[in-house]
């Protein structure tokens, strides 16, 4: 997050086109490396390949390499502000990680999608995945009504 | 040419694709100072529908981010691009022969494409099967997501690529749920 308060719709043409053909990039890789697929998804959790532990496994290496080294060398932004890594919140006993991690887990071996790819697939010839994402925007509006008196 | 266009037609292999995703993460960070995480969207969503709702819903974000949703529009365009330009129609996914067992033992038939079409298809929403693998599914990722305060992405990608414990005890979670699913939800339920 920035700490320049955000205008809405603040971002430039630019700016949008470069998220818009990142996002796409993106979709491209879930699809072709295949880790939308709910076959694959079912077969990490019946620890029967290696096939999306090596995919999520390779992308924290390298997102972990690039952190420290933002870190390291104490990089800028290309909009010259220094990098920013919030780190998420420690509640006591993160009790809302693996509660709510738990939660989800639930949902993801049902769906066999999580928050990325089932916009991909809705995309992608899938589109009773439209239909998930309406239910997922549904869960996290009841999450955002009643969510504070759950434990976090 | 021809041939590297048989090429992209097939699956990419994991160690290919992999490290392609975990590079979203520096260059959302150099470029624009953005941290990777797309669950966030999801609220994002509920707060551009229900714009006039009280301010519970950007409770966690001081504003709707535009450039979030975007990314997410890009989503289902790269989607659709891989599979009407870069695929072979009617591909299998290559899952293991354990798996296909497994599955087929509870009752799947269907192994074309990327998802079984007889659970992830309109018709099936008029079935039990369906309604809860499609709308029960989804409903906890969302609800899920944002009580963990993140994804897979977030939460499996950017927080452990910081080593955030917060991240590490969630994907344990993800996990922990989804072992659950698999093995006495599942059977169940298909």
């Amino acid at each position: 997050m920035t700490t320049v308060p955000e205008k809405p719709a603040g971002e430039s043409p630019l700016a949008l086109l470069f998220y818009l053909i990142t996002g796409t990039v993106l979709g491209i890789l879930f699809i072709k490396g295949e880790v939308v697929s709910w076959f694959r998804i079912q077969e990490m959790f019946r620890l029967q390949s290696i096939h999306m532990y090596g995919t999520i496994g390779s992308a924290v290496m390298v997102g972990g390499a690039s952190v420290w080294l933002i870190k390291r060398f104490k990089m800028r932004s290309l909009t010259g502000e220094p990098i920013v890594i919030e780190p998420k919140e420690h509640t006591p006993g993160f009790k809302r990680y693996w509660m709510g991690g738990a939660t989800f887990g639930l949902g993801w071996a049902l769906l066999g999608a999580c928050p990325g790819p089932i916009f991909t697939l809705a995309g992608g010839g899938a589109p009773v995945y439209f239909v998930a994402i309406a239910s997922a925007v549904a869960g996290a509006y009841s999450y955002a009504l009643w969510g504070s008196r759950l434990p976090h | 040419m021809e041939s590297w266009i048989a090429l992209l037609k097939q699956p990419w292999p994991w160690y290919v694709t992999g490290p392609l995703i975990g590079l979203v993460v520096p260059i959302l960070f150099i470029a624009a100072n953005k941290r990777f995480g797309l669950s966030s969207n999801l609220t994002h969503i509920c707060a551009v529908i229900a714009p006039r709702r009280p301010n519970f819903l950007t409770r966690e974000r001081s504003a709707i981010a535009y450039w979030n949703l975007t990314i997410v529009l890009g989503l289902i365009l790269g989607g659709f691009i891989a599979v009407s330009f870069l695929s072979h129609p009617e591909q299998v996914v290559g899952i293991s022969e354990r798996t296909r067992a497994d599955l087929g033992a509870l009752g799947i038939t269907d192994f074309m494409g990327l998802v079984p079409r007889e659970i992830f298809s309109f018709e099936s929403l008029a079935t039990g099967r369906g309604l809860i693998m499609v709308l029960g599914g989804g409903f906890l990722v969302g609800f899920g997501a944002r009580y963990a305060g993140g994804c897979t992405s977030g939460h499996g990608i950017t927080g452990l690529s910081d080593i955030q414990v917060p991240s590490l005890v969630a994907v344990l979670g993800f996990f922990a749920g989804g072992f659950i699913s698999t093995f006495l939800i599942l059977p169940l339920v298909l």
